[in-house]
C-alpha cells in the first residue's frame, strides 16, 4: 500500500522542486546548469580574446588589400602556371624520398622507444607511481614544440639530419607513449588478473596477452604518427636545415624568390601529404573506432 | 595444423623485420643519418643542456620582451584558431552526411577542406611571406589555412555522430532548415566542438612557434634571435615560457572539458 503511494506521490513532488520560476512567477522554461555556464563563459572569452588579438597585433602599417591581392595574384601564378626551375623533376622527387626518410627513422626509432616506455606507463602493469613520472615527463616533451626540441639537438649534434631526427623523435615519444599507454590501460583487466593468478611473470603477461591484443592500436597510431610526422620533417627541413623539400621550399622562397617553383613544390607535398591521410583514415577507421 | 600456424606467423613477422630493417638502412643511407651519432649525441645534448641552458640572472632582463613577443604568440593562435571555427563550421554544415544541402556543395567543401590541411603550416607561410612579409598577419593566415582544413574535417565528423536522430525527429515535426541547425546540430555538438577548438588552440601555440622563426614574428622569432646570437640562457627562458603557457592551456581546457563533456 505505502510502496504504490509513494510511486504515485513522488513524481509529483519531484516536478514541484524541480520547477523554477521567474519573480513574475512564470515557470522556466530553460534552467542553467554549471556545463551551459561553463559553455557559455568559454565563448564568450574566446571571442573577447580574438577581439583583443586583432587590436592588439603590430601591423606594421601594411596595406591589406594591395597585400592580399598580391597573394592572390601570386598564388594563381603558383598554382596554374608551377615549374621547377633550379632542379628537375627526379631530383625533387629524390628530396621527397629524403624527407620521408627523415619521418621514416623517426617513426620507427621512437616507435620502438615508445613501445618500452608505453608499457612502463601503463597503470595497470605498473604501479600509480612509475606511471604518473613517466606520463609528467612526457608532458613535459610534448609541451615543448618539435622545432625547439631539434634546434637543441642542433647544439650537441650540428644542424642537419641526426639532429632533425633525434629532435622528431622526442616529440614522437611523447605523443605515442601517451597513446600507447592509453590503448593498453583499456585491456580488459581480467585477462592481465588471469595470467597472474596462473603465476605468469611480467614478461609472459606482457607478451602472451598485452601485446597480441593492442598490436592493430599499436599500429595504428604508429601510422598516424608517420603521418604526423611527415609534416614535421617538411617543417624541420625549412626552418632547421634538415634536408629535404622542406629545405628546397625554403631556399625556393626565401632566396631564390622564385613562385613557380614554390607551386611546384607545394603541388609534391599535397600529394604525399593527401595520400597519406587517405591511408590513415582508412586505418584509423578500421583499427581505431 | 597449430604448428604451421606458429610457421607461418614466424615467416610474416621475419619478412616485415626484413624489409623494415632494409628501409631504415636504406633511409639512413640517402637522408646521411648516423646513426651512431645520433645515440651519442643524446647524452651529449643533456650534458650541454645542464651546462649552459637555464636562464641565468641577466636572462632575466629580458624576461619583459619574451612575455610581450609570448603574448602577441598567445593571441595569434587565438584568434586564427577562432576565426578558422566559425568558417570551419559553415563549411562543416555543407559538408556533413545529415546537414548537406546538396551533394555537390558536400564534395566541394571537403574537398577544399582537404587541400588546405594538407598544405602544411610551413608551406602556407612561405606563399604569404611573399605579399605579406614579416608581419603577423603572415601567421596568422598560415595558421589560419591549416586550422580550417583541420576543423572542418573533425567538425564534419562530429556533427555526423551527434545529431543524426534530432535532426530526423526535427525533419518530422515540419522545422526549417535553419531551425533544424540551430535548435538541433548546433546545441547537440556544441561541446565537442569547443573541445576541439581548444585543442587547435593548444597545437596552435606550438605550431606559431615555427611559424614565427620563418617569419620573423612572436615567440619563435625571439627564440631564434637568442638562439642564433647563443645567448642561451635567454633561449632557455623563452622553452620555459612557451612550456608553462602550454600546461596553463591545457589545465584550463581540460576543465573545461571535463565540466562540459
Amino acid at each position: 500500500m505505502n510502496i504504490t503511494e509513494s510511486v504515485v506521490s513522488n513524481p509529483i513532488q519531484l516536478d514541484k522542486s524541480r520547477l523554477k520560476r521567474t519573480k513574475s512567477g512564470k515557470i522556466k522554461v530553460k534552467v542553467l546548469r554549471r556545463s551551459q555556464v561553463v559553455t557559455n563563459i568559454t565563448l564568450v572569452s574566446l571571442v573577447i580574446l580574438t577581439i583583443y588579438g586583432f587590436l592588439s597585433f603590430n601591423y606594421k602599417n601594411i596595406n591589406f588589400l594591395e597585400a592580399v591581392n598580391n597573394t592572390i595574384t601570386n598564388v594563381r601564378t603558383m598554382f596554374l602556371d608551377s615549374a621547377l626551375n633550379h632542379f628537375t623533376l627526379s631530383e625533387s622527387l629524390y628530396q621527397i624520398l629524403i624527407t620521408m626518410g627523415l619521418a621514416f627513422l623517426t617513426t620507427v626509432i621512437g616507435g620502438v622507444i615508445s613501445l618500452i616506455l608505453g608499457l612502463f606507463a601503463a597503470k595497470n602493469l605498473t604501479n600509480e607511481k612509475v606511471s604518473n613520472v613517466i606520463k609528467g615527463f612526457v608532458a613535459f616533451i610534448r609541451a615543448v614544440p618539435t622545432i625547439l626540441w631539434v634546434l637543441i639537438f642542433a647544439v650537441a649534434a650540428g644542424l642537419g639530419s641526426v639532429a632533425a631526427v633525434i629532435g622528431m623523435t622526442f616529440h614522437t615519444v611523447g605523443y605515442l607513449i601517451k597513446a600507447f599507454s592509453e590503448s593498453i590501460e583499456e585491456l580488459d583487466e581480467g585477462v592481465i588478473e588471469a595470467l597472474k593468478a596462473s603465476g605468469a611473470s611480467w614478461w609472459q603477461i606482457v607478451f602472451q596477452a598485452i601485446l597480441p591484443s593492442t598490436a592493430t592500436y599499436l599500429l595504428a597510431w604508429t601510422f598516424l604518427r608517420f603521418e604526423i610526422n611527415f609534416t614535421n620533417a617538411v617543417a624541420m627541413g625549412a626552418a632547421a636545415g634538415a634536408g629535404g623539400i622542406g629545405f628546397e621550399l625554403f631556399m625556393a622562397s626565401g632566396f631564390y624568390f622564385d613562385v613557380r617553383e614554390v607551386g611546384f613544390i607545394t603541388y609534391l607535398i599535397l600529394a604525399v601529404a593527401v595520400l597519406l591521410e587517405i591511408l590513415s583514415t582508412r586505418i584509423k577507421n578500421r583499427y581505431l573506432y | 595444423m597449430e604448428i604451421d600456424l606458429f610457421k607461418k606467423r614466424r615467416r610474416q613477422m621475419t619478412i616485415v623485420t626484413v624489409i623494415i630493417v632494409a628501409l631504415i638502412i636504406f633511409f639512413a643511407e640517402i637522408t646521411k643519418y648516423d646513426a651512431i651519432k645520433g645515440f651519442t649525441s643524446i647524452p651529449a645534448a643533456i650534458r650541454w643542456m645542464f651546462a649552459n641552458f637555464y636562464p641565468n640572472a641577466k636572462s632575466l632582463d629580458k624576461l619583459p620582451s619574451i612575455l610581450s613577443k609570448l603574448n602577441e604568440t598567445i593571441f595569434l593562435s587565438i584568434s586564427s584558431t577562432t576565426t578558422a571555427g566559425v568558417l570551419a563550421l559553415v563549411f562543416a554544415l555543407f559538408g556533413s552526411r545529415t546537414t548537406k544541402i546538396n551533394n555537390f556543395l558536400s564534395s566541394i567543401s571537403r574537398f577544399i577542406a582537404s587541400i588546405f590541411r594538407n598544405i602544411p603550416v610551413v608551406a602556407w607561410a612561405m606563399i604569404l611571406l611573399f605579399s605579406f612579409g614579416q608581419n603577423a598577419l603572415t601567421g596568422y593566415f598560415a595558421l589560419f589555412f591549416v586550422t580550417f582544413g583541420f576543423l572542418t574535417r573533425v567538425f564534419i565528423e562530429t556533427i555526423d555522430e551527434a545529431s543524426y536522430e534530432s535532426v530526423e525527429a526535427l525533419q518530422a515535426t515540419g522545422a526549417t532548415y535553419f531551425q533544424i541547425v540551430f535548435q538541433a546540430v548546433i546545441p547537440s555538438s556544441l561541446p565537442q566542438l569547443i573541445s576541439w577548438l581548444l585543442y587547435m588552440i593548444e597545437t596552435n601555440i606550438r605550431s606559431s612557434t615555427l611559424v614565427g622563426i620563418l617569419t620573423g614574428t612572436g615567440v619563435g622569432f625571439a627564440f631564434s634571435l637568442y638562439y642564433k646570437s647563443m645567448n642561451y640562457n635567454a633561449a632557455s627562458l623563452v622553452v620555459i615560457a612557451i612550456v608553462l603557457t602550454v600546461f596553463v592551456i591545457e589545465i584550463i581546457s581540460n576543465y573545461v572539458r571535463r565540466v562540459i563533456l
